[in-house]
């Protein structure tokens, strides 16, 4: 059985059904790309994952449990935690603060301390940031620090949504070494992003979203080489 | 710096030259405003905090909350007159048992009836446009005055004059009159302004109500449970507007059911003097506030004294809306 199976999900904002109908999967060790334009229900899926919205139809598996209607609070809990869409940093707070948030579920406080020290390793420019308030730093750096405060909760499941948006090319590809680098040391992630290329460049596996359907699943490779998606995406 | 921070600190400058000059014209008069101003800022400050906090976690002007701070009053006079022993001649042991019983219990009751509030009143509305909400807490605020009215009816209620008082506890210092209320009230709410302050920014649930303040979506993403978060905010609100009830009682003695109107807005002033949403600048602008009103009382005289308030309320608004501590964050 997989890490997370979402089964036949389908989502409403209102009367505007977003997702229709979805079926995806997330193993162990993956790193799963979601790709396709804007409002083709890449948020939303990750957003009904997340629990901050319930699915009207199918169902939701994680870690062999049904959490379909749990709410965000206790799916955090069991394992799974995302750097939403627009960073949402708490902006009146340090970095290191911003971090400790991250851990807000945990109590062990030396292994809490580890982890700070672990995300500082992955992005140094946070360590020399540390006592300086999220909402001053740049772009990239806001980015960086979404992505750690994520991994404070040392999830099973780490979920990034358009980690690449609005950042400068030379970033860009740091944030996606960043991404390759904390799959390597174990953790899952299910990745949402634009930049097509670049996320199929990373990732194992990828689903393609279109008006809130799955239209084309595949390897990375296989996604990259396939015409369709070349076309659509990748603007070739 | 804007024209209208401009004309903020122009106004506050011209006010503050003239003050001034009262000072060094009539210093022990000057001295007697102040210490009033201060007692009276004191209570402000902690009904303010209660404003603040809830427009900060959940952006709404809770206009029952002035209410509150009378009901706590009511209560309080209710369970001091319970205390036979106490009197009010004198200080006595038993007065002092009996506030040091009917402060939590009357802080707690308060903080329970918030918590309820918010579950019955608000909550279902959380999602709804803003406007619902605000003619609800409007609603909740004519409930709670009505139930007070039927309570006790439209006369003023007689709260015991507990609290150390008479010959013994008063001075005259360089033609300043002090009493031990004045000292009281004044550091009771310094305590408890200090220990909201170690509350928020030390313990887990203030971390928690101050991200949810922040950002309620990813608060929830870092497995924050919001609306406990949000329920701790009402009764720690309310824990305060309670002992702000209790400690305006105490001081004057006398309250009426609908001694939370104006308090309530004077208090809101306070907090978007402030900066609506800004626990400091809660505290700060209560104390602004309360010796605003006592030199207006004093110097321009106290038929005028609404008009100067609501006057700096209007004027806050038009020229500085984030307040005097309030802050705009960039966002990227």
């Amino acid at each position: 059985m997989s890490l997370l199976e979402l089964k036949e999900v389908s989502a409403f904002y209102g009367r505007i059904q977003a997702l229709r109908s979805v079926t995806l999967e997330v193993d162990q060790g993956e790193v799963v790309a979601l790709i396709g334009s804007n409002g083709a229900g890449k948020t939303t899926t990750l957003r009904t994952i997340s629990g901050l919205m319930h699915p009207a139809g199918g169902s939701i598996n994680f870690d062999t449990r049904d959490i379909t209607n749990t709410g965000p609070e206790t799916i955090v809990q069991r394992g799974i935690c995302q750097s939403p869409e627009g960073r949402r940093l708490f902006v009146r707070m340090s970095v290191q603060d911003n971090l400790l948030m991250g851990a807000y579920i945990r109590t062990d406080k030396p292994g809490i301390a580890a982890d700070i020290e672990r995300v500082f390793t992955l992005f140094p420019r946070l360590k020399e940031r540390r006592t300086q308030i999220s909402g001053t730093l740049s772009g990239g750096e806001q980015q960086m620090l979404a992505m750690g405060r994520a991994l404070m909760a040392r999830p099973k499941l780490l979920m990034l949504d358009e980690p690449s948006l609005g950042l400068a090319p030379i970033l860009v590809e740091t944030i996606f070494t960043i991404v390759r680098e904390i799959n390597a040391q174990g953790t899952p992630v299910l990745l949402v992003e634009q930049n097509a290329h670049k996320a199929l460049e990373v990732a194992h596996r990828g689903y393609v979203l279109e008006t809130g359907s799955i239209v084309k699943t595949g390897t990375g490779k296989e996604l990259l080489e396939s015409e369709d998606v070349q076309k659509a995406y990748l603007g070739m | 710096m804007s024209v209208g921070d401009l004309g903020f600190f122009l106004i506050v400058a011209i006010a503050l030259v003239l003050l001034a000059g009262e000072a060094v014209a009539h210093p022990s008069q000057f001295a007697q405003v102040l210490v009033f101003g201060l007692a009276d800022g004191a209570i402000y400050a902690l009904v303010a905090l209660g404003y603040t906090m809830v427009y900060g976690i959940i952006e709404l002007i809770n206009f029952a909350h002035g209410d509150v701070f009378t009901l706590g009053a009511y209560v309080g006079a209710t369970i001091m007159a319970f205390f036979a022993g106490a009197s009010e001649d004198s200080f006595l042991v038993a007065n002092l048992i009996a506030l040091l019983i009917t402060f939590p219990v009357v802080m707690l009751i308060m903080g329970a009836v918030n918590i309820t509030i918010e579950r019955v009143a608000y909550r279902p509305l959380r999602n709804a446009p803003r406007l619902a909400p605000l003619i609800t807490a409007i609603g909740m605020s004519f409930l709670l005055e009505g139930i007070m009215f039927l309570w006790h009816g439209p006369a003023t209620v007689h709260v015991p004059d507990l609290l150390p008082h008479g010959a013994g506890f008063q001075t005259t210092i360089g033609g300043v009159f002090i009493s031990f209320k004045d000292v009281f009230v004044v550091i009771a709410a310094a305590i408890l302004v200090t220990l909201l302050a170690i509350f928020i920014n030390g313990s887990k649930l203030g971390k928690a109500m101050r991200a949810t303040a922040q950002d309620r979506d990813a608060s929830q993403l870092m497995g924050i449970n919001i609306n406990r978060t949000i329920a701790a905010t009402f009764f720690i609100g309310a824990v305060l507007a309670g002992a702000g009830g209790m400690i305006w009682g105490l001081y004057f003695n006398t309250i009426t059911y609908n001694l939370g109107f104006r308090t309530g807005l004077v208090a809101f002033t306070s907090a978007v003097f402030g900066g609506i949403g800004n626990i400091p600048g809660a505290a700060l602008g209560g104390m602004v506030i309360g010796l605003t009103a006592a030199f207006s009382d004093n110097y321009i005289g106290s038929k005028w004294t609404q008009v100067v308030i609501f006057g700096i309320l209007i004027g806050v608004l038009v020229f500085r809306p984030t307040g005097l501590l309030g802050m705009r964050v960039p966002e990227k």
